[in-house]
């Protein structure tokens, strides 16, 4: 009798915190797409603030969680599919289609996008899937590089990055300047910016967990993007997001792969070591 | 001759401040001690019912975004980055509120989340149209402490 009464206390304790104020723990269920088991804990690499490394699928609503997890629900499939239409469409002077150099992607992209980014030895820089996709259609293909956040664009990434689906992320820091921009986007992951002095760190370290307003604060990981983001009912880049995070803590925006947020774009991705591509997650 | 000069130059940085009174005290001069302003930031008293709008509108303090305020349930969704402000009135006297509000970066250490409302020490690359601004005036800051004073347990 005691113990029902206490539980039925508890449950409803739980329901008001859920209705008015979304108090939770990040969840502890299995993600499983297709069959595929995704891995949305892992421990984290040497030198990280968490012991363990969280997708960004366990804070989320179960509305939220239950869209990723039906890949025929999945918004972001759309843009898989429209991704490898273009991957097969002609496009530029040189007459020739992703396809044309790189065949099937299912086999060449394979496993490819875990670890991006990557050091270009050409210019000296990382590189991501973008700016490599741009590298292709400029040099070979004799196309323009794509507009940020061009809709192919965005389709292109989440079509090769999908080639990775459930492939742990790991970046190589040991080739060329890796490690220093490693430590460029750390130290920008710590800075704070804008009128309202908040870093990175500020919410996605230090506030883990918790909630601003309605949203669920995660460790604020990359393995998903492009992201389905249903805020903005559209696939959203890495850029995007990061620009955007910046943006509310009113200051001014970097320039997408600028060599500030590709730093960051480093250092963040790195922050997900071991945890599955989940492209294309759905968020909130 | 003199002193009518400073008037006029008083008169038009004041008007350049926007609404801030000339008997404000700017951002930089707000004097802390062992966690406390003891002297309020303007010569007007706070109004507690303008605290509670400022306190909840989003462009203004949004300070629902963190604290949870049992008083305000009708407003949905209580962030938890910081605590509970339910009896916050006391638990902290109006001089350390003030303090808190105005820079909790003084009272709580560098590592605090908390933004400083009546602060010009900031993080860097302000959006432009906010450099040298606060986020609040000091009216507001004295009006979000009245606020929350009524916040009793």
């Amino acid at each position: 009798m005691n113990k029902n009464l206490v539980l039925l206390a508890a449950v409803a304790a739980v329901a008001v915190g859920v209705a008015q104020f979304a108090y939770a723990d990040p969840v502890s269920d299995k993600l499983v797409i297709d069959g595929k088991e995704m891995i949305t804990r892992a421990p984290a690499p040497e030198g990280h603030p968490f012991k363990e490394v969280l997708s960004g699928w366990l804070f989320r609503e179960p509305e939220t969680r239950a869209l990723e997890a039906d890949s025929f629900a999945n918004p972001g499939m759309l843009y898989v599919e429209r991704g490898e239409e273009i991957w097969n469409t002609v496009d530029g002077a040189k007459g020739k289609s992703c396809a044309s150099c790189h065949n099937d992607a299912s086999e060449t992209m394979k496993d490819v996008g875990a670890h991006y980014p990557k050091w270009d030895a050409e210019t000296k820089r990382p590189i991501n899937i973008e700016l490599q996709i741009d590298k292709c259609r400029t040099e070979q293909m004799g196309a323009e590089a794509y507009k940020f956040d061009a809709a192919d664009q965005k389709a292109l990434t989440t079509y090769i990055k999908y080639q990775s689906f459930g492939t742990p992320v790991k970046l190589d820091l040991a080739k060329g300047d890796m490690q220093s921009w490693w430590d460029r986007g750390k130290k920008e992951y710590y800075t704070r910016t804008g009128q309202l002095n908040l870093a990175c760190a500020s919410c996605h370290e230090a506030s883990m967990g918790r909630h601003i307003r309605a949203d669920h604060l995660s460790q604020g990981q990359a393995n998903g993007f492009p992201t389905y983001r249903l805020k903005q009912a559209d696939m959203v880049s890495l850029h995007n997001r990061m620009r955007g995070c910046i943006r509310d803590t009113r200051a001014e925006m970097p320039k997408a792969f600028s060599d500030e947020l590709m730093a960051l774009e480093v250092y963040v991705t790195w922050r997900g070591t071991g945890l599955s591509v989940e492209t294309p997650a759905v968020r909130q | 001759m003199q002193s009518g000069i400073a008037v006029v130059v008083a008169v038009s940085v004041s008007m350049l401040a926007g609404a801030a009174w000339a008997e404000d005290i700017a951002p930089g001069d707000v004097e802390f001690a062992d966690g406390a302003v003891s002297a309020a930031l303007t010569g007007k008293p706070g109004d507690a019912a303008e605290g509670a709008k400022v306190f909840v509108d989003r462009k203004l303090g949004n300070c629902l975004a963190c604290h949870e305020v049992s008083a305000l349930k009708k407003q949905l969704f209580h962030g938890n980055v910081g605590p509970s402000l339910d009896g916050a009135g006391t638990r902290w006297e109006p001089a350390q509120l003030r303090a808190i509000v105005t820079d909790s970066k003084k009272v709580f250490g560098p590592e605090t989340v908390m933004p400083g409302f009546y602060s010009l020490n900031v993080g860097v690359n302000v959006r432009k149209d906010l450099v040298g601004k606060t986020i609040l005036t000091a009216q507001q800051v004295e009006d979000v402490v009245a606020y929350l004073e009524t916040l009793k347990e």
